[in-house]
């Protein structure tokens, strides 16, 4: 059994508060194992972002966390929750143990200071008292570590290819070390070329360095590839997690099946969704039942009237459908 | 704008100050002008704003001025707002130097100085008038709102549904109509509603320092002779203190629209920063969880 | 480089057209103002003084248009701004020069201040929204919907009188002769405070209402979560991430506001007796003094052009994005 690193336990996270509230997150679990990839996939609007700011409490409003604890386990043997940690703890927790890349580099970055300011900023703030020359000789090398010259160091963002910033983006991340580093969509806005190149990048590092990653994309071809473990997400829940080679191979849920059928072709346009027909539903009026009944093909008559559980259907396989008995923990 | 508490007291305000625009005059106890023995009178039962130096009511030089303020607001405002609708939206959709050219004509209106230039303006003039007045101001301030304009023409411009009617060879004129106005609405009326605020100020000093419809009475007019009679010197504070109050109600119920407006283009500035209670703080998302045990 | 110069094309643009508006503005006045001060002076105007006032007014009949637009440029380019009315028979460029100290120093120094103190307070409030913070805004806005010179009054009446600190008027106090000495400095800052406390108190709120506004609008953008999840201090994310970026779009609204503000600052002159370029101004229109008026004009959008090539070299400093490094 793997070592866990984060534990999400019953997490949900909406927007707003009372009769408009839209609640974007439900009742989701998630287990980081140490060093492996976690991959988070899913239409977009599915809540995949929600669910990486909610259990970081990154959350702009009018976001708010509802419900659930999400259990880091620190080094020591210890562990906290994060959704109850004072502030001042988990301002020092962030980014020397969780870091994470936010979706669009583009704005990522504070547009009217110089990258190496940026990055000094992380290392300021969690060491006070390195010598400033240590800070920049760790700036550099960090711009090494993602392959941009050192050079571009007192570049400001706009003077940078957006490939280049989301490496900047992803250097600063690994600034501190951390051991969970959650990477929100981090090449959709690049090219395809730019992309790959990118994504090598991190395999590597992340081979050398260690780190766990929960890789969030709404690309699971992405993910077939990049990643140890994927979990799939349909309108604020997590409808299955396995194995990579085993979702791929027999995938349970026939979302994500859908999902596996769309994949764009390796070279060429993309196709959308051409597996499930419909679109995802408006959160404030869900359906009853498995919310994805009505664009799923092989519904039965109990779809529409109760909600399936994410549990255990085989070994390593969690899956909720009614297509699947299970186990419920 | 269901939900916008405070849009509703502006307008609210609004809606007085237009009603006493109108029968203002009409409810005055006294004629505005009209002399009497009470001089410099502190505000009692019979003047309830007290009286002038000449026995005029101070009372019935506010509501009867209100006429005239409401009046200069609302022409000037209508004035600056076509011109800067069609010199932004103009300047906006034109690509190349035209549009240049229209885009400098704002920034340079913009820049110099308004009040000065309507002072010399209206002092040059053989006659002043509420409406000279009103138009004066209203054919210098239309400025700020066209470069607003400009810039929201231009990014609408680029949407796709814009190029989208352009490719299939809509005439400009329908494109302008009936894809892109209707888009500016918002805009406009924020746009509208500043300029109206502006020209109110913008008379009351203009009659503070002595340009001013001849005979007629607006709250800058009593504040004119408020300061030449040496108001402050006599301890006569109900001289100048309504007319001031009266710009500053105004003034606040056009903000509080303004606001309103703001708020239903801005979402950011719209998202409440507390709801029931729960501080909304970015950085660190509310947690609210009812611990069962 | 090239933005600053073609802000400066723009500036000369400006200029141009404040000096052809000056030009043709005067000939909307009725009758002939010059023969009317001729006869009031009763011949003791130089022929000179009288050919410099008809290029000013246009009145030369007998040239052509074109011809008088470069008479009236070229007696603009020596200074000449013909002789006032009220103050004759010195020439409005001396009366200007008398004024125009007195209102940089209460005015543009006050105005400075004013967006640096609102701009920092606003930048508080937008931050720390949804907390007490918040119930500053009702009063900002009523204040800020004050004109300034009302304003004005009610401080003369509240904080003025027999044994007060504050003088109720003047720049400095009656029978002392303006130099450096401590005596006028402290005596020009006496009767500076009142002044300058108005024109504050009502600009300030100004700044305040949009700094919050652009910071509210700031603090969710991307790079303000960011920095968050980077766990800097509060201060710093505020400071250096939020506030840093927010003040872009105040500092170019100073400018384009600049026009607006001067105008109604100028008049808090007025109500203190204050002897600068908006004292003048009212003399000015009281007494049809157009020379007088139009050559304050000038002057008056000549500084603002001033402060707002200030405020571009600031923007230019501030955002590294107008720069364009080789
Ligand atoms: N500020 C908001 N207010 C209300 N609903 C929101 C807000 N932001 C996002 N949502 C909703 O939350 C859902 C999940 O969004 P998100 O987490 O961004 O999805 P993903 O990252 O998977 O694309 C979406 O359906 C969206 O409509
Ligand atoms: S539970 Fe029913 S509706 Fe939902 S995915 Fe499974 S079969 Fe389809
Ligand atoms: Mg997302």
């Amino acid at each position: 059994m793997k070592e866990r690193i984060l534990d999400v336990r019953g997490l949900n996270v909406g927007y707003g508060l009372g009769d408009d509230a839209v609640r974007a997150v439900r009742d989701v679990d998630l287990t980081l194992h140490k060093g492996e990839v976690l991959g988070l996939a899913g239409e977009s609007g599915s809540g995949k972002s929600t669910l990486a700011y909610g259990m970081t409490r990154l959350l702009p409003p009018p976001g708010v966390v509802t419900g659930g604890e999400v259990l880091y386990h620190l080094e020591d043997g210890s562990s906290v929750d994060l959704l109850r940690l004072p502030d001042a703890d988990l301002r020092r927790l962030r980014w020397s143990e969780i870091a994470i890349v936010f979706q669009g580099a583009i704005n990522s970055l504070n547009p009217v200071q110089r990258i190496s300011t940026q990055l000094v900023d992380v290392l300021k703030a969690h060491s006070p008292r390195t010598p400033h020359r240590l800070r920049q000789d760790r700036a550099r090398e960090l711009l090494t570590l993602v392959g941009i010259a050192t050079d571009r160091l007192h570049s400001y963002p706009h003077q940078l290819s957006g490939g280049m910033r989301q490496r900047v983006m992803i250097a600063m991340a690994l600034a501190l070390q951390p051991r969970v580093v959650i990477m929100d969509e981090p090449t959709t806005a690049l090219d395809v070329v730019v992309q790959r190149q990118i994504l090598r990048t991190l395999v590597d590092l992340r081979e050398r360095l260690g780190f766990s990653v929960v890789f969030i994309t709404h690309d699971l071809s992405l993910l077939v590839e990049f990643s140890d473990r994927i979990a799939i997400m349909y309108a604020g829940r997590v409808v299955e997690e396995a194995q990579s080679a085993d979702l791929y191979r027999t995938p349970l849920h026939p979302y994500s099946d859908g999902l596996l059928r769309s994949f764009p072709a390796l070279k060429g346009p993309r196709r959308d969704l051409a597996g499930i027909p419909g679109s995802p539903p408006d959160l404030r009026t869900m359906p009853t039942g498995c919310a994805f009944h009505p664009r799923c093909p092989r519904a039965l008559d109990v779809c529409d009237s109760q909600t399936p559980a994410l549990g255990q259907s085989r070994q390593n396989r969690s899956v909720a459908c009614w297509l699947h008995p299970v186990a419920v923990p | 704008m269901r939900h916008n508490r405070k849009a509703f007291i502006g307008l609210v305000a609004l809606g007085v100050f237009a009603v006493l625009a109108v029968v203002g005059p009409w409810l005055a106890p006294f004629e505005p002008s009209m002399r009497s023995n009470a001089l410099l009178q502190p505000p009692s039962s019979e003047h309830w704003f007290g009286t002038t130096h000449l026995g005029q009511d101070i009372f019935s030089q506010v509501l009867a001025g209100t006429r005239s303020v409401v009046f200069v607001g609302a022409v000037a405002g209508i004035v600056a707002t076509v011109l800067s609708v069609l010199v932004g939206v103009t300047a906006g959709y034109l690509s190349g130097s035209a549009g240049e050219g229209l885009s400098a004509l704002s920034n340079v209106f913009l820049v110099i100085p308004a009040l000065p230039l309507i002072v010399i303006i209206t002092s040059s003039l053989p006659e002043t008038s509420n409406l000279t007045i009103a138009l004066v101001i209203g054919l210098t301030s239309w400025a700020w709102n066209a470069r607003v304009l400009r810039a929201q023409t231009l990014s609408l411009r680029r949407r796709d549904y814009v190029e989208a009617a352009r490719a299939n060879g809509e005439s400009t004129w329908r494109i302008v109509l009936f894809e892109i106005l209707p888009n500016l609405y918002a805009v406009i009326a924020s746009g509208f509603v500043g300029t109206v605020l502006f020209a109110v100020i913008s008379e009351i000093t203009l009659a503070f320092i002595g340009v001013s419809d001849a005979g007629g009475w607006n709250w800058g007019t009593v504040l004119y002779w408020a300061q030449s009679q040496q108001a402050l010197a006599q301890g006569a504070w109900w001289w100048f203190v309504p007319a001031g109050l009266a710009i500053a109600l105004l003034g606040t119920a056009l903000s509080l629209v303004n606001f309103g407006i703001d708020e239903y283009v801005n979402p950011r500035l719209r998202t409440r920063s507390s709801l029931r209670g729960v501080h909304m703080r970015v950085g660190f998302t509310p947690v609210l969880i009812k611990e069962s045990s | 480089m090239s933005y600053l110069l073609k802000r400066l094309g723009f500036y000369l643009l400006t200029v141009w057209a404040a000096v052809t508006i000056n030009f043709f503005v005067p000939r909307m006045i009725p009758g002939d103002p010059v023969q009317a001060l001729i006869t009031k002076q009763r011949g003791q105007m130089t022929s000179e003084a009288v050919r410099s006032l008809y290029v000013l007014f246009g009145l030369d009949k007998d040239e052509s248009l074109a011809s008088q637009y470069f008479s009236y440029l070229g007696q603009l380019l020596r200074g000449d701004l013909g002789m006032s009315f009220t103050f004759f028979p010195s020439p409005v460029a001396d009366v200007i020069g008398d004024g125009l100290p007195w209102t940089v120093g209460l005015v543009g120094i006050t105005t400075v201040i004013g967006f640096f103190l609102g701009t920092a307070a606003g930048a508080v409030v937008g931050w720390r929204r949804g907390t007490w913070a918040d119930s500053l805004i009702p009063v900002t806005t009523f204040v800020s919907s004050i004109p300034y010179f009302w304003l004005g009054l009610v401080a003369i009446a509240l904080l003025t009188g027999p044994g007060s600190f504050f003088p109720a008027s003047g720049a400095y106090e009656i029978g002392l002769v303006p130099n450096w000495d401590w005596q006028f400095i402290g005596s020009t800052v006496q009767h500076g405070l009142l002044p300058a406390f108005t024109i504050l108190v009502s600009s300030v709120s100004g700044w305040i209402l949009s700094m919050r506004n652009m910071m509210v609008t700031v603090s969710s953008d991307d790079y303000v979560t960011v920095a968050h999840a980077k766990g800097l201090p509060e201060r710093r994310v505020m400071l250096a991430y939020a506030a840093r970026n927010a003040l872009l779009p105040n500092v170019s609204g100073f400018a384009l506001a600049l026009g607006f503000i001067v105008g109604g600052t100028l008049l808090v002159e007025i109500v203190f007796s204050y002897p600068g370029l908006g004292l003048q101004l009212f003399q000015a229109v009281g007494a049809k003094d157009y020379p007088l008026l139009q050559g304050i004009f000038l002057i008056i959008t000549l500084s603002v052009l001033l402060a707002n090539l200030l405020a571009d070299v600031a923007y230019l400093a501030l955002d590294p994005r107008t720069r364009r490094e080789a």
